[in-house]
């Protein structure tokens, strides 16, 4: 076998590789996230975690739509202290493991932060907005001022690598990414789903119980790529993209792009969680084939161009 | 149809052709769908109630003119079903899950309460196979059994009812006749579903005997696609990985089977006797 090195290492955190499942999925148990260690994954990433637990919105919480799917899971969660004894189990097994959290003011982020950090998590990534809760306050409002305030000050607080999570959502992600980078995160995720609606034509009306939900899936690649162009053309951290991945090629195509790592949601619903080891195998061969031996050599070369 | 391609988890409107009162409480709902024609006994739908909640359901019926789910009313989802009448319409997605796999020549199947829903189109595929099933239904009382008639047409002497209060058949769960059958004649697996402690008690039994078994499973289904991870039953998704699940797959959730459940929150709560 060739010497490829597939390892990264993102804002401190070190991988055997650079896949990942996005939050959110599978992301309830040690259990389910003990499976996707094992498909492959080099990190799991947890469902993100509040203060309390959360049921999430009634169904239908999730519809396929074009390209994609639309959720309102309403960031559903049985709370940051109940999850960290599952965490403590995954850190048993020694599985490298990203919570993700959130939070409805800096104080409450800061106390999600530390309690996760306490039971071992080896990265802290912050959700600051997902389309599913709308106005309902349990997050604050993503903007840059909000998302350079509460990074740093849970990077004050906790001694761990912290990603923000960025949502296409907004005017201008680079000036959301300048946030982040200025509240000292460690990394970007780029990007949460992107806000829409599904109506049905024969029933005349909204088919989510919660009206808007979340794109995601391959309708979503385009933008997260776009996203992550402009973030990596700005700032200096590394960059985790998200949104749309399905295949080796569209893993090497967020590397190429400027991604250092990927996380992979909705093709679990179409692919398994085989879809792990074939993107895997697949980015492998595409180093080898043209001539690569480390993954890392292909991370942002589509702006030399 | 539009150009889309047949996809189970693209939502469709089916339109109600037929209402059948079961029994005390549960009724079934006759629809057509290409998709749910197709489906593999034990695989399970989501129906949407419009404005109210979107819930699992087994489909009851397969067939090629027409398909069914049998629904019990235990709460305001299930009350929406129950109140739709004929030429209303639903949303369905599916169907989902995994499905039964039929096996062996002389299987026996139990099913308590709704379970038998599940347990009604895999009867028919193994009727059509040459297969020789028994069936044990099992309910509270005489006037609960499902499909009653139906199955006593097609099983004849292989069909035994029990009842918690005795009214019909054998006195007692239906986990406790399926256990006296077992010592009592050869059967080469079994199948079960229905409430989650007889399903527990017909494992246990079988392996003891050393009999294969598949047990449909139940637990909270949001997604239905194998994202959410809010199905979780060990390192199973029940919503893609089951509701089906067989032998071995069941010694790896032992531990949980029968004592605790995930809450839609993602709590594990214990399930109540
Ligand atoms: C794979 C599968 C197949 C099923 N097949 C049948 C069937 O053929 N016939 C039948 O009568 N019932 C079936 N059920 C159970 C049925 O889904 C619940 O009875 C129904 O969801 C109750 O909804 P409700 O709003 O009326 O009750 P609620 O008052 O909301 O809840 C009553 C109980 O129903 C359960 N429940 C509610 N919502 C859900 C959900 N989204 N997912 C899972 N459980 C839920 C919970 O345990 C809850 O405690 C099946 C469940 C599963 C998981
Ligand atoms: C069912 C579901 C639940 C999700 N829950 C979360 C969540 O809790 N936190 C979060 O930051 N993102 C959540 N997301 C968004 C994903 O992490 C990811 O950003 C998005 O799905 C885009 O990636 P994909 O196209 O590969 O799915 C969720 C997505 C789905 C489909
Ligand atoms: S219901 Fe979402 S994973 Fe099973």
């Amino acid at each position: 076998m060739s010497q490829l090195n597939l390892a990264v290492e993102i804002g401190g955190l070190k991988l055997r590789n650079p896949v990942m499942n996005a939050a959110g999925v599978l992301g309830l148990s040690a259990n389910l996230l003990k499976r996707v260690y094992e498909a492959g994954a080099g990190c799991v990433v947890t469902k993100s975690l509040g203060l309390h637990p959360r049921r999430g919105h009634p169904n239908p919480t999730l519809v396929a739509v074009e390209g994609g799917i639309l959720n309102s899971m309403g960031l559903p969660n049985p709370g940051a202290s109940y999850f960290a004894n599952e965490v403590k189990r995954l850190k048993g097994m020694d599985i490298p493991v990203i919570a993700s959290i959130f939070g409805s003011s800096p104080e409450e982020f800061i106390e999600v932060a530390r309690i996760l950090a306490e039971s071992g998590a080896d990265a802290l990534e912050l959700n600051y907005s997902c389309p599913t809760v709308g106005r309902e306050r349990c997050l604050l409002d993503a903007d840059p001022e909000n998302i350079e305030r509460v990074t740093s000050a849970v990077k004050d607080a906790v001694d761990l690598p912290i990603f923000v999570k960025l949502s296409p959502n907004v005017g201008d992600i680079v000036e959301c990414a300048w946030a982040s980078e200025r509240g000292g995160a460690d990394a970007i995720t780029a990007v949460n789903t992107l806000k829409g609606l599904a109506i049905d034509a024969e029933l005349r009306r909204p088919i989510l119980s919660n009206i808007m939900g979340g794109l995601s899936g391959p309708a979503l690649k385009p933008v997260a790529l776009r996203c992550i162009w402009e973030i990596t053309e700005e700032v200096e951290i590394p960059v985790i993209g998200c949104g749309g991945i399905s295949t080796w090629r569209d893993a090497v195509e967020f590397l190429l792009c400027g991604a250092n790592a990927i996380q992979i949601g909705t093709a679990i619903m179409y692919r398994g969680l085989e879809v792990f080891w074939e993107i895997l195998e697949g980015v492998k061969g595409y180093l080898e084939v043209n001539g690569f031996t480390d993954v890392n050599e292909i991370v942002g070369l589509a702006h030399e161009t | 149809m539009s150009g889309s391609p047949m996809r189970p988890e693209l939502l469709r409107i089916a339109t109600i052709s037929r209402v059948e009162e079961e029994s005390r409480g549960v009724k079934t709902l006759y629809f057509s769908d290409r998709l749910c024609s197709e489906a593999r006994p034990g695989q399970f739908l989501m129906i949407w109630a419009p404005g109210v909640d979107e819930v699992p359901m087994s489909l009851s019926t397969i067939s090629r003119e027409r398909v069914s789910v049998t629904v019990k009313l235990v709460g305001e989802g299930t009350r929406a079903i129950h109140k739709m009448r004929v030429g209303d319409r639903m949303g369905v997605r599916g169907p989902f899950g995994n499905g039964f796999t039929i096996s062996g020549s002389r299987p026996l199947l139990v099913g308590g309460g709704t379970g038998v829903a599940a347990l009604k189109p895999l009867l028919e595929a193994m009727l059509a196979d040459g297969v020789e099933p028994t069936f044990i239904l099992g309910a509270r009382s005489l006037d609960d059994l499902l499909f009653r008639s139906h199955l006593e047409k097609l099983l004849g002497r292989r069909l035994f009812f029990t009842t918690d209060d005795g009214s019909l058949g054998f006195k007692g769960f239906a986990s406790d006749l399926a256990i006296r059958l077992m010592g009592e004649r050869d059967f080469d697996s079994v199948y079960v579903c229905g409430p989650e402690p007889m399903i527990c008690k017909v494992f246990e039994e079988a392996e003891r005997r050393g009999l294969p078994i598949q047990a449909s499973l139940e637990r909270y289904i949001k997604c239905a696609v194998g994202l959410c991870g809010s199905c979780a039953l060990g390192p199973f998704r029940v919503c893609r990985d089951g509701p089906v699940f067989n032998s071995q797959q069941l010694r790896l959730v032992r531990d949980e089977l029968g004592r605790t459940r995930m809450d839609p929150s993602g709590l594990m709560i214990s399930i109540e006797p």
